[in-house]
């Protein structure tokens, strides 16, 4: 193998470049973006970088020294426009063919947006800075979607000053994600702190002046941020024969093909610890699962490892740090394992079938969270897992 | 080789801790990630690099020097 390309240079497309090389492939290593800056960090766009804190230069990945000390063949502001995959070959923006020998895949996701013009997205960090510079004192701010991202956004927004409603179309927000009681708790931080939270509203569109509601109400801002939620960018492997389902599908080695493995946000694969097909938008998976993929292209087919990780995120909301650890998604059970949950002080735990598959604290010290994500890997039985603290 | 620690950018994940427990710790309270040391033995190198790789604050550093 002489040839390795690595389409998508975030966190995923990076560290599986750095991999190769600290495995000491010392062939051609080509990393391919599409945005025009050098690879950064994308978590501090809708916390540090967004309330100020950070100029965008901290974002950066690694120092430029570091990036040049990894002798890449760096492509940026140039998209990838078409795989062909029996001529071993990705094809660019500009009209180049670049062949490979290895091909890893990093394109990550791209914000899903509604009908209608003018509102922000959160995705990049050119979204960030226009999106900072409509925040402000007496500053009106719609969000859409009171997930992870637009909860964020709420907290910094409010922060600087600004009135923030957020529309939210489920009963409970998060409570997909991470239980009904959790997302009543995280709601109540937002009420808190003056967020005009409104629930069961969804919204149909953007417009001139805000956003129309499904009900056909006009609700009147200043800015509007649409987050409710990613698509993977997998349209330019349409016709590639890769199999592509709400993401590039890979199995426990990340492998979608033969040579061919994909990483971060894009990639679907089978997680034999939870024994489930996953396709994970945090920032660690980015990290961990370039780093497989890296090492399982250039291993031989006996050497290679499944990718087996207890995903994990984290996300700043107000004054509380929230943790997690585990595949909390499509858990049956929950339950308070320490602290307290008026207090916004505690670890939940969360069952799925037996097992215990994940934990979710706010507001704890991190190590005590350490010891669950340890009971997550180790596949502990959930009435094991419980009887441990009672 | 040095490590390097970028305290304000540390997000308590404890990744590092995980991967390289002889180099790293965390703070009781908050979680920040410890440098227990700037100058690892080089056996634990291995395991640095493989901390500054995972770390999802892009928090770590080995410098040359």
């Amino acid at each position: 193998m002489r040839r390795i390309v690595v389409v998508g240079a975030s966190a995923a497309g990076l560290t599986a470049a750095e991999t190769l090389r600290r495995e000491g492939f010392d062939g051609t290593v080509t990393l391919v973006g599409d945005e025009p800056h050098a690879p950064y960090d994308r978590p501090p766009l809708s916390k540090q970088l967004l309330a100020g804190a950070w100029p965008p230069e901290r974002l950066a990945l690694r120092p430029p020294a570091d990036l040049a000390a990894l002798d890449l063949d760096t492509r940026l502001g140039v998209a990838a426009t078409r795989l062909d995959l029996p001529g071993r070959a990705v094809e660019l923006a500009d009209g180049e063919r670049l062949p490979y020998d290895g091909l890893i895949l990093a394109t990550g996701v791209r914000p899903r947006r509604l009908p209608g013009e003018g509102a922000h997205v959160l995705r990049t960090l050119d979204d960030a800075l226009t999106l900072r510079a409509g925040l402000g004192p007496g500053r009106r701010l719609v969000v859409v979607g009171a997930g992870f991202l637009g909860s964020e956004v709420a907290s910094v927004a409010r922060r600087s000053g600004a009135h923030v409603t957020l529309l939210e179309p489920a009963g409970v927000p998060l409570a997909h994600a991470v239980g009904r009681r959790v997302g009543e708790v995280l709601s109540e931080a937002h009420r808190e702190h003056g967020v005009d939270l409104r629930v069961g509203v969804p919204v149909a569109a953007v417009t001139e002046d805000g956003v129309r509601l499904a009900d056909g109400a006009e609700f009147e801002a200043d800015e509007v941020l649409v987050a409710i939620g990613s698509l993977p960018n997998t349209e330019w492997l349409a016709d590639s024969g890769l199999t592509v389902l709400d993401g590039v599908v890979c199995d426990a080695y990340c492998a979608a093909a033969p040579d061919v493995y994909a990483a971060g946000d894009v990639a679907r694969w089978h997680n034999p610890l939870f024994d489930a097909s996953m396709r994970i938008e945090h920032r660690g998976n980015a990290a961990e699962q370039g780093m497989a993929a890296a090492r399982n292209l250039l291993a031989d087919p006996a050497a290679r490892r499944p990718f087996a990780p207890v995903p994990s995120f984290w996300s700043d909301q107000y004054d509380a740090r929230i943790q997690a650890y585990g595949h909390l998604r499509g858990h049956q059970a929950v339950a308070i394992v320490e602290g307290d949950l008026a207090a916004r002080r505690f670890v939940a735990a969360y069952r799925a079938g037996d097992r215990l598959v994940g934990a979710l604290a706010v507001g704890m010290p991190p190590k005590a969270v350490r010891r669950w994500r340890r009971s997550v890997a180790a596949r502990a039985a959930w009435t094991d897992a419980l009887a441990a603290v009672s | 080789m040095r490590v390097e620690l970028d305290e304000p950018k540390c997000v308590a994940s404890g990744q590092c801790v995980l991967t390289a427990p002889e180099v790293f710790d965390q703070r009781d309270d908050d979680g920040v990630a410890i440098l227990l040391t700037e100058h690892p033995a080089p056996e634990l190198l291995d395991g640095v690099r493989e901390a500054v790789a995972v770390c999802p604050a892009a928090a770590i550093r080995l410098a040359d020097r």
